[in-house]
Parts: C-alpha cells; structure tokens; sequence
C-alpha cells in the first residue's frame, strides 16, 4: 500500500513538473510584441465586421486570444 | 487480503497535499521576484556591458527596459527628470537594457535620450536573478543597497508620484 501510495505522489509532482509548459519571461516577449505578430492590423476594417457581425448575428466578441502580447504592465 | 481502494483513507489525502503543498512551493519560488529589504545583488557580477558605475552610499533607481515595450518608452522621459532633478543630492539611476539586438536598444536610445547609466544585460542573466514580473520592472535601492520599493510596470503619473515620494524620503 505505502509503494502505491508513494507512486501516487511521484505521480503527481511529475505530472506537475513535467507538462512540458514553459513560461514565456517577461523580458522575452520581444517576438510576441512585434506589430507582425497581431492578427487585426487593421483596426477600422476588425471594428466594421465585429459590427456586421453583431447585426447579422446578435453575437459579438470572442475574437481576441489572451496571453498574447509584450505582457507590459 | 484487503484490495479495496478507499480514496479517503488519511494517507492518500495527506500525501496529495503534500505534493500539492510542494508543487505550488516550487512553482512560487521560481515565480517571486526580490522582495523589498532584501539586498540587489552586486551589478558587477553579471558580465553587464556598459559601465557599472560605484553605486556605494547612494540611492539607486534600477530599472529593466527594452525597446519592444511601449510602458518603457513612457518611463524614460520621467526618468530623466527625476535623474536631473536628484543627481546632485545623491540619486544614480541605471536603466538595464533586456532587448536581444543591441541595435534595437541603439535605436531606442535615439528616440529617447537618456543623461543617465545604460547597461545592458545581454545574457539576461542579472534579470533571472532578480526574476522581474514584468516590463519594464524597477527597483529603488536604499544607501545601504537593499531594495526599497519595487515598481511593477510603469504606470504614468501615478508611478512618477510614488518615485518622488520615494526617492525624496530615501535623500533626506
């Protein structure tokens, strides 16, 4: 029971600190916040769909991505 | 023999709060920037290009920057300012340079000139000792060359208020 329990644990913290995740550091964003890198470079043309959008389907939003960005601030 | 799984026994649950507990320690550890009291490590000790200047009895605003960030760009003028208006009673302020390309800090600088100490952490290595949140991120030191206050970002006047406020209490 205590090696089933032990695995258990291991378990857990790897899968923990084995995701493969790596945080971005602030300091390295400098790719994520080239102007190339946004995907609605034209402001003015993303404000008339997200508006014919809304008219034609009473839904807005949910176009935009989180997690993106320099992360200033 | 008793093979029946009880998911509440005592020990199972201890032991996943323990690597819980050890996970979310790790994971806050690598995380935590310098906390304020503790001492900024020796600039000379991190291969930074540029001049380090001697820093010793003085008040140190040390501030991480790249061009790339648009907060940054707002917070040099201010800086300037405070540099000019506090050199002479003691204040050393040190801009750090984290971009990639020096060419970029070089073009930054055109466009935002700056009278005091640039450095540039190519390596990136003082700033993973230091672990900023974000950018740009700054630091006040104290005479002694223990950090102060720290500034996560920069947010305009608001900032601008809290370094004088800040800087003038650290020079009296």
């Amino acid at each position: 029971m205590k090696t089933r329990h032990l695995l258990l644990a291991v378990l857990l913290a790897a899968t923990g600190l084995l995701t493969g995740c790596q945080n971005v550091q602030p300091w390295e964003r400098g790719n994520l916040a080239d102007p190339a890198m946004d995907t609605g470079r034209d402001p003015l043309g993303g404000m008339m769909s997200e508006h014919l959008w809304f008219s034609r389907e009473a839904a807005s939003g949910g176009r935009g991505v989180g997690g993106g960005g320099c992360g200033c601030n | 023999m008793n093979t029946s799984y009880n998911k509440n026994h005592p020990t199972r649950t201890k032991l996943i709060a323990t690597a819980a507990a050890s996970f979310l320690g790790v994971m806050l550890a690598v995380a935590a920037p310098l906390k304020e009291g503790e001492a900024f490590p020796d600039l000379n000790q991190f291969g930074l290009e540029g001049a380090v200047p001697d820093i010793h009895g003085k008040v140190v605003l040390v501030d991480f920057f790249a061009s790339w960030c648009h907060p940054c760009q707002e917070s040099f003028p201010v800086m300037e300012e405070l540099y000019k208006q506090y050199a002479a009673k003691g204040l050393v302020v040190i801009a750090i340079n984290l971009d990639k390309n020096k060419s970029d800090m070089d073009d930054f600088l055109k466009s935002h000139p700056a009278s005091f100490v640039i450095l540039r952490d190519a390596g990136n290595k003082l700033v993973s000792r230091v672990k900023i949140p974000t950018m740009p991120s700054s630091f006040l030191l104290d005479r002694d060359g223990k950090v102060h206050a720290f500034h996560r970002g920069f947010k305009g006047a608001e900032t601008r208020k809290q370094y004088i406020e800040e800087i003038e209490a650290l020079l009296k």
